[in-house]
C-alpha cells in the first residue's frame, strides 16, 4: 500500500495538508481517499485547497475557518500568505 | 466501541463514596505548608509507594487560599483512597482546615502535627503509621465496573512542534469527542494558548452564560499580558510557524483547541475547580506544564493527556499521564517516555479518526490500571499555581 501524502483534519474542512512535499501536477490522497492534483509545488506542512474558493470565502481547517481568501483559489493551489488573511486583527489596535 | 471487551461502555475502576470513580488508588502524603516538606521526603523515604507531594506553600500570603483550594482539590481526587496532610501544628497552621476542605469535598483525610507529636521523629513514625493503616484499609477497594461517562479526561500539550497541531492534538481531539459521546467529561484548560481561536470556541458554548464567562476569561487573560507588554490577541504567530505552512494566528490556535474535540463547551471553571456538568469544559490554567497537571488533578480529572512534540517528561503523581509524541522519530527516540505515537497520521498509513479510536481504548485500558511509561518511570512532579495564576484571576 502506498502511504498517503496528504491530510485531511476535519471532515468539513476546505484545505489538506502536504504530508511530503508535493512537486507542481502531483495527484495526492488523503487515506480515506480525497485527492487533490497540485497546480503548483506546495512544501510539506503547507495547505492544498481541497476545492475552488472565490476571493473572500472562508478557508475551513479544523472544522472551523481559519481566515478568508485573499483572491480566488482553485482546487489544487497552495493556500498561505499570498491568498489566505485572518479575519482578526489585534483586538487591542487604537 | 468504547469500553473493555468483557464490559462495553464501563472499565474497571474504583467506584467512590460519592459517585465519582478512581482509575487508581493512592495513599497521598502532602505536607500543610512548604516548611514540612521534609517530614514528607522522609516519608518518602521509608514508604515508597506512597504518593509523596512536596511544594512551596506558606500558611498566609497573596496565594494561600488558591493554594489550600488546590491542595484539598488534589487530595480528594477520585483516585486518592485517603490522604495524610503533616503540619508543624501551630495555630497558624492549615493542616486541620485542610483535611476538613478535603472531607468535605468528598475524599478522606487526617492530619499529623509536628507538634502534637512531639518532634519530627514522632511525627515520622505518626504519619508511617497512619499511611500503612490506610494503605491496609485501601486493599479493600477492588475494581468493578463503572461506567465511561465518569471518566474526567484532563488534556494538555507541552513541548509542541510544528507537527503537533497537525497529529498529536488532533488525534487526542477525536478522541476526546469519543468520549464525550459516551458520556464522559474531557477538560481543555490553558487560556493562553486558546487566544486567537476564542471567537470559534465561543461559538460553540452550550449556552450564553457560558459563552460571557468564556469571553471574560479571555479578556482577563489579556488585559494581564498587556500589563507585561504582551499582546496576546494580536497576530501571534512567528516565521518559523509561517515557514512550517501556518498562516493564520486562527489555525495556529486551532491546533492547540482542536485537542478537547469538536463538541459544544458545556461549562467553565476556575483553576482546579471540580466540573458540574459532562462535556466539554475550559479550565482557567496559565501554560505551567507542572501546575497545569495539579489543576487537573485538583479538578478531579483521572486521566490526563498530554501531547508533546518533543517529549516532555513530567506527569502527574495521582493520575495516569498518557504521552502521546506528535512524530513517530520522537515516539523510537524516547520510546521509554511515550506511550502512543500520533506520527502514523504524519506517515500517511493511518487516518486521524483510526488513530484517535486506537487513543481512546488506549485511554480506557489506562484508566482500568494499564501502567503508563510515567508511572513505569516513577514520574510524579507537583507543583502549586504559579503568581500568575492568581493575578489573573
Amino acid at each position: 500500500m502506498t502511504a498517503a501524502s496528504l491530510l485531511v483534519i476535519d471532515p468539513a474542512d476546505s484545505v489538506a495538508v502536504a504530508l511530503v512535499d508535493l512537486a507542481a501536477g502531483t495527484t495526492a490522497a488523503t487515506v480515506e481517499g480525497v485527492t487533490a492534483t497540485t497546480l503548483r509545488e506546495v512544501p510539506r506542512g503547507h495547505k492544498v485547497a481541497l476545492r475552488d474558493h472565490a476571493k473572500g470565502e472562508p478557508v475551513i481547517k479544523y472544522g472551523a475557518q481559519i481566515g478568508v481568501s485573499t483572491e480566488a483559489i482553485a482546487r489544487g493551489d497552495w493556500v498561505h500568505l499570498h491568498n489566505l488573511a485572518t479575519v482578526r486583527g489585534s483586538t487591542h489596535d487604537a | 466501541m468504547i469500553a473493555s471487551a468483557d464490559h462495553p461502555g464501563e472499565f474497571l475502576g474504583y467506584p467512590r463514596r460519592d459517585g465519582r470513580a478512581g482509575t487508581r488508588n493512592v495513599i497521598a502524603v502532602i505536607p500543610s505548608t512548604g516548611d514540612a516538606s521534609g517530614v514528607v521526603a522522609q516519608v518518602q523515604r521509608l514508604r515508597p509507594d506512597a504518593c509523596c507531594v512536596v511544594h512551596q506553600a506558606g500558611a498566609a500570603g497573596p496565594l494561600a487560599d488558591l493554594e489550600r483550594e488546590t491542595l484539598a482539590g488534589f487530595a480528594s481526587n477520585p483516585n486518592v483512597a485517603a490522604s495524610i496532610f503533616v503540619g508543624l501544628g501551630d495555630p497558624d497552621d492549615p493542616m486541620a482546615a485542610l483535611a476538613d476542605a478535603t472531607r468535605a469535598r468528598g475524599g478522606q483525610a487526617c492530619a499529623v502535627g509536628l507538634i502534637g507529636e512531639g518532634g519530627w521523629d514522632a511525627a515520622v513514625a505518626r504519619t508511617v503509621e497512619v499511611y500503612d493503616r490506610a494503605a491496609a484499609g485501601a486493599q479493600d477497594a477492588v475494581r468493578r465496573p463503572v461506567p465511561i461517562a465518569s471518566l474526567v479526561l484532563g488534556t494538555e500539550c507541552g513541548g509542541s512542534d510544528a507537527f503537533s497541531g497537525i497529529s498529536a492534538n488532533p488525534v487526542l481531539g477525536r478522541a476526546a469527542d469519543r468520549l464525550v459521546e459516551a458520556g464522559a467529561t474531557v477538560v481543555l484548560a490553558e487560556v493562553t494558548e486558546l487566544i486567537g481561536a476564542e471567537h470559534l470556541l465561543i461559538e460553540r458554548a452550550a449556552s450564553p452564560d457560558v459563552a460571557r464567562e468564556l469571553r471574560e476569561l479571555i479578556a482577563r487573560w489579556e488585559a494581564f499580558a498587556l500589563r507585561f507588554g504582551e499582546d496576546l490577541g494580536g497576530d501571534n504567530i512567528s516565521a518559523g510557524n509561517m515557514a512550517g505552512g501556518l498562516t493564520t494566528i486562527e489555525e495556529k490556535s486551532l491546533g492547540c483547541v482542536y485537542k478537547g474535540g469538536s463538541t459544544p463547551v458545556v461549562e467553565v471553571v476556575g483553576y482546579g475547580q471540580r466540573p458540574r456538568r459532562r462535556g466539554l469544559v475550559v479550565m482557567d490554567t496559565d501554560g505551567h506544564d507542572i501546575s497545569e497537571l495539579t489543576a487537573l488533578a485538583a479538578g478531579g480529572a483521572n486521566v490526563i493527556v498530554f501531547t508533546t512534540g518533543r517529549g516532555t517528561p513530567t506527569a502527574s503523581p495521582i493520575v495516569p499521564t498518557v504521552k502521546v509524541a506528535s512524530t513517530t522519530p520522537m515516539a523510537e527516540r524516547l520510546s521509554t517516555m511515550i506511550d502512543f505515537d500520533a506520527g502514523s497520521v504524519l506517515s500517511g498509513v493511518e487516518s486521524l479518526a483510526a488513530a484517535g479510536d486506537r487513543l481512546c481504548d488506549l485511554v480506557v485500558a489506562v484508566a482500568g490500571g494499564r501502567h503508563t511509561a510515567a508511572e513505569l518511570l516513577g514520574q510524579r512532579d507537583f507543583a502549586l499555581p504559579p503568581l500568575v495564576s492568581s493575578v489573573a484571576q
